[in-house]
């Protein structure tokens, strides 16, 4: 009894520390392989262009909604000290500095991230990997090496709309809507955000959530079971891993980033 | 092609002694093959008799538990990915699904190994890739996306994109399957003349007898996990084996049962499955 509860204890400790190093091998294997974003970029460009059709919509429009919230909250909690010119600084560092990149990977992951997952666990079911495999053809280069850095790349871009276009949502409700000065909306904002503390950091994150968002995505459907059951279950863990790291790596680089 | 010629050159595939299964599991012990260029060789048996077992072990997507498995020389079990790559790129599958890029058009799945393996231009890939789907009947299709396209079109669409490298081995499991009468015929004409007409190595794996045996120069059947017998479609036929007689003729009775054997297992799962339900 207490032997088999000990087992059964250890292989709830080993199976994830064994999980983490197959991941990490696999990684280092993406990596091997990356020369072919060099020598065909036109195979990751596709990929950009694929995974930002599929995200910009809801990138964009998630933008303008956290924006308006950001200048309607921002502004019943500015207004009581009298200081709402500052408007502009408190949406523009809200969401260049945090809001930008973790709701950005937050719903790349589920948009973009499932999508890929599912295509691969879809291509592993239907034998067409182990058809390209049998051609000859490494099918990590030629699948999962440009699906990955196609993501990476294509993280910051939609960061950095989710960023302007929430600014723009803030500057409607703020200036537009409630009618706080124009002016000092964005001169504040001009002066306080700084290029390399605030823009470069928040750019930063994205790309640390691109990588770790990409990396379970593929990882997932690389490993999922060819089944329609397996690649279910690896789409909705590619949602629950991939947020849950996103929001652990934010405390994280936070932490080091703006820490002192 | 007489006896002479067909040993005239080294075998491109050559299973020897080999004992393939997964796990622990064997499928088919103690098997000895070869299959030489020009030549066609139909592999038959039973469903889960482990023919398509067989064509992975050829293609190295499964190591032989026993044995040794050589392609063009190559042990397959013991060679670099990148030989192993390097071997690949001579042969042509053809899958028992299709295994088709469901993203593709028929076009972009046949010229998918060009545009992968080959320097062509695409001027040069448009005319190759027209001239194998005009081989199969497909040329007019060449602008449908695969799920517009019938399961036995989608066969055949996987048949020109095996060939359409000229490779030297060419291995097709079920290229029959879901085929019309007239695809059927016209299909096994093409194997037969592709197989003349680039000197490659052709293994067919199947269950359509009557066809096979008409293009086949060597015939392999397995069954009851080894090699039954082989020869040519003659001596196959001919064969005084019970196991072959009875699936040459398609008998309910004889040493081929029906129904799938007994097992531990089985009993195991049936004692637990029956305390769950009371």
């Amino acid at each position: 009894m207490i032997v088999n509860f000990i087992t059964a204890l250890g292989a709830r400790v080993t199976r994830p520390i064994l999980s983490l190093g197959i991941c990490f091998r696999f990684f280092l294997d993406i990596l091997a392989r990356s020369s072919v974003v060099f020598k065909r970029p036109r195979l990751v460009i596709e990929q950009i262009h694929f995974i930002g059709n599929y995200s910009l919509i809801i990138i964009a429009v998630s933008g303008l909604f956290v924006g308006f919230v950001l200048g309607l909250q921002g502004y019943y909690t500015l207004t009581r000290y009298g200081s709402e010119e500052a408007l502009g600084v408190m949406v523009a560092l809200g969401l260049v500095r945090e809001l930008g990149p973790v709701v950005t990977a937050l719903l790349f992951a589920g948009r973009a991230g499932t999508s890929i997952t599912a295509e691969i666990g879809l291509m592993k079911a239907g034998e067409q990997i182990a058809a390209i495999e049998v051609m000859g053809i490494n099918p990590l280069r030629r699948i999962v090496v440009p699906r990955f850095w196609g993501g990476v790349i294509a993280m910051p871009i939609l960061a950095l709309i989710f960023s302007a276009v929430g600014i723009i949502g803030g500057w409607l409700v703020a200036v537009v809507l409630i009618g706080v000065d124009g002016g000092s909306f964005w001169s504040q904002m001009q002066s306080a955000v700084d290029i390399r503390d605030d823009i470069l950091a928040g750019f930063i994150k994205s790309v640390v959530f691109g990588l770790a968002v990409m990396l379970v995505s593929v990882y997932e459907g690389w490993m999922s079971r060819p089944t329609p059951e397996g690649v279910a279950r690896a789409t909705t863990r590619t949602v629950v891993v991939s947020s849950l790291l996103v929001l652990a790596l934010d405390f994280l680089l936070t932490a080091v980033m703006f820490g002192g | 092609m007489t006896a002479e010629s067909r040993h005239s050159s080294p075998p491109v595939i050559r299973f020897a002694d080999v004992t393939l299964g997964y796990d622990t599991r064997v499928i088919l012990r103690d098997l000895n093959l070869e299959v030489y260029k020009g030549e066609v060789v139909a592999l038959i048996g039973g469903s889960g008799s482990g023919k398509t077992t067989l064509l992975r072990a050829a293609t190295g997507q499964i190591r032989a538990q026993k044995g040794t498995v050589t392609v063009f020389d190559h042990d397959v079990n013991r060679t670099t990915p990148q030989q192993l790559g390097a071997v690949r790129r001579r042969m042509g599958v053809l899958f028992q699904q299709g295994a088709l890029f469901t993203d593709l058009s028929v076009f972009g799945n046949v010229a998918f190994p060009l545009r992968e393996l080959s320097k062509d231009s695409e001027a040069v890939i448009l005319e190759k890739v027209l001239d194998k789907l005009d081989q199969v009947g497909l040329k007019r299709a060449a602008h449908l996306s695969v799920s517009e396209i019938s399961g036995g079109m989608a066969r055949r669409v996987a048949l020109a994109r095996a060939i359409v490298l000229e490779p030297e081995i060419i291995l097709f499991d079920e290229p029959f399957a879901g085929l019309d009468p007239i695809s059927l015929g016209m299909t096994a004409r093409l194997i037969r003349s592709l197989t003349d007409k680039l000197g490659c190595a052709t293994v067919l794996i199947t269950h359509d007898l009557e066809e096979s045996f008409l293009i086949a120069d060597q015939v392999y059947m397995v069954g009851d996990g080894s090699l039954v017998v082989s020869g040519t479609p003659d001596e196959v036929r001919q064969s005084d084996n019970s196991l072959a007689r009875q699936f040459l003729k398609g008998a309910s009775s004889g040493p081929v049962v029906f129904e799938y054997p007994p097992s531990d297992d089985f009993d195991r799962w049936l004692s637990r499955h029956r305390e769950g339900v009371k």
